[in-house]
């Protein structure tokens, strides 16, 4: 079979882009203004909220506890040979709260649930379903973009929170168990090396990176073409792209806020 | 071939009364890309008639109902839907139009996820109805399409043609007053379609509804437009033909993107263009 390659003109290529960012920016800007419009969906925010955060926990449960024992078993080797293995718990914190829990938090739920906003909402374009919600008289961005933003924005606060606690019970139980470090003096050096700026910036970046999960998902669904196949590159697109958006945000995020509130 | 009376050639278009018909089609344009599905359509659908729109694969039929709906722009002309000018409103405007039509998808569309039940009441739970008032309406619309036994199911359990009748209950549940069809009966079993054709007729003739109806079987067409619902017999029966005329039905034939016919079926039959005749042995 002769295989035909089509040329496309780089002009091309760029405008796609340019409506792509155009189309997302609409989408992200609607599921915010639909906060102050009725109808309200508080049903199915509910629902998803469930899906989404229940539906995640025993994943972040396991990669918070896993990630503050690695941390604590790689870092113990070096700190060892400073004679500062004392320091192990201020180490845990530190990374957990400022960086690891939000940062594995994000990409974790990201690879779940923006896959599966992208898969359930692609399936419903390719099935006409969401030609039918609209022909029924309701809006999808309201009643499909919206919960959906607003639970995980909601979910992944409160997950990440659970991921830096049990991170340091993960470090804790390495630091004790391996390495017969005091009890006490794991957890007051865990909890005295935290100040404003550490939690502060733990606490911003799981809201923008439920936002953007949410939102890459929510898109990449409601913008599918070309049937199956179009609903498993959509299902791709928004894990690759939700995780490569939370890293980089991450980068300037944690840059803004140094600059703003100080270095360590 | 009958003549067309065009939207436009319409005075009541023209003096800008756009309550003249349940839809009104007035030169309406599309393309997509290279090609072009429409090109200067009009026609225009009466209170209370059924108009079925014909066509070989791809002319458009299925894109004049999205466009009736507003889920399409088209890219000149304007577009009537119950004296809105559909052509001019925003989504957010549209979306309280859609809620006094119904439309049935040519695979159903039903929600997936949701039950038989849920479905048919989508509308009514948006509306905040009672529970006691969506289970007695549910059940009464479910009752009319005779699936009510399929309440507590999911639409995978149900066959094609019970999902075909569970999407016309969910269309007609609020008794809208434009309903509009794509291929009911496409890919059915003769039984069913007829089964479906009676629920259409039914609705035409009972609630007196305005219908656009886009379908490939010349058949069912000519049974609607031949047929009349007796309420007493709760059926469908063949009128004798003198009084065929009454029937509230017409034809519309599309070809390349153009009306090539808009009439009755006495003057579709009679129609000496080559192409209809071809169309319609």
């Amino acid at each position: 079979m002769a295989l035909e390659l089509e040329l496309i003109s780089p002009f091309e290529v760029a405008k796609d882009a340019v409506l792509a960012i155009q189309d997302y920016a609409v989408l992200a800007m609607q599921s915010l203004g639909n906060f102050f419009r009725r109808p309200r969906y508080w049903g199915d925010m509910l629902q998803q909220a469930d899906l989404i955060g229940v539906g995640s926990l025993p994943i972040v449960v396991l990669s918070g506890l896993a990630i503050g024992a690695l941390l604590a078993l790689n870092s113990a080797s070096t700190l060892q040979r400073f004679g500062g293995i004392t320091l192990i718990g201020q180490l845990v914190s530190n990374s957990m709260v400022t960086e690891l829990g939000p940062l594995i938090t994000g990409l974790m739920v990201s690879g779940r649930n923006a896959s599966g906003m992208a898969s359930e909402l692609g399936s419903m374009i390719v099935t006409e379903q969401i030609d039918a919600m609209r022909a029924l008289g309701t809006d999808p961005s309201k009643k499909l973009v919206t919960p959906r933003v607003a639970a995980t924005v909601f979910m992944l606060f409160f997950l990440t929170i659970i991921a830096d606690l049990l991170g340091l019970f993960g470090g804790y139980a390495v630091a004790s168990l391996m390495f017969g470090l005091d009890s006490r003096q794991y957890w007051s050096n865990a909890w005295q090396t935290l100040v404003f700026r550490d939690v502060f910036m733990g606490l911003v970046k799981p809201v923008l990176f439920g936002f953007i999960i949410a939102t890459i998902g929510c898109y990449y669904g409601m913008s599918t073409r070309g049937g199956t196949q179009g609903v498993g590159r959509s299902t791709t697109q928004a894990v690759v792209t939700s995780s490569v958006l939370i890293l980089v945000v991450d980068f300037f995020v944690t840059k803004l806020i140094f600059a703003l509130l100080g270095y360590r | 071939m009958a003549t067309p009376t065009l939207p436009s050639e319409n005075p009541a278009v023209l003096q800008g009364d756009s309550s003249a018909g349940a839809v009104v089609f007035d030169n309406v344009a599309l393309a997509f890309e290279e090609n072009v599905v429409l090109d200067g359509v009009s026609f225009h659908l009466p209170r209370g008639e059924t108009k079925a729109l014909f066509g070989v694969a791809g002319s458009g039929k299925s894109t004049i109902l999205k466009l009736t709906l507003g889920l399409l722009k088209p890219d000149s002309g304007r577009i009537f839907l119950l004296g809105e000018e559909v052509t001019r409103m925003s989504e957010q405007e549209l979306f309280d139009l859609r809620r006094r039509v119904g439309i049935v998808f040519q695979e159903s569309a039903l929600f997936d996820s949701l039950k038989v039940r849920e479905n048919v009441a989508f509308r009514l739970m948006e509306e905040h109805l009672s529970e006691e008032v969506i289970e007695e309406r549910v059940r009464e619309v479910l009752r009319f399409v005779e699936l009510e036994r399929t309440y507590d199911m999911f639409p995978s359990e149900l066959s094609g043609g019970m999902r075909r009748r569970v999407a016309i209950a969910r269309a007609i549940i609020t008794q809208p007053e434009v309903l509009l069809y794509d291929s009911p009966t496409g890919g059915l079993d003769p039984v069913t379609s007829n089964t479906i054709v009676e629920l259409i007729v039914k609705q035409r003739d009972v609630y007196k509804t305005s219908a656009l109806l886009v379908t490939h079987r010349l058949q069912d067409a000519f049974t609607m437009a031949t047929h009349q619902f007796d309420k007493n017999s709760n059926q469908m029966i063949k009128l004798p033909k003198g009084q065929r005329s009454e029937v509230p039905m017409s034809f519309v034939l599309l070809r390349d993107g153009k009306i090539i016919f808009d009439g009755d079926a006495r003057e579709l039959a009679a129609s000496r263009d080559p192409y209809i005749r071809e169309y319609i042995s």
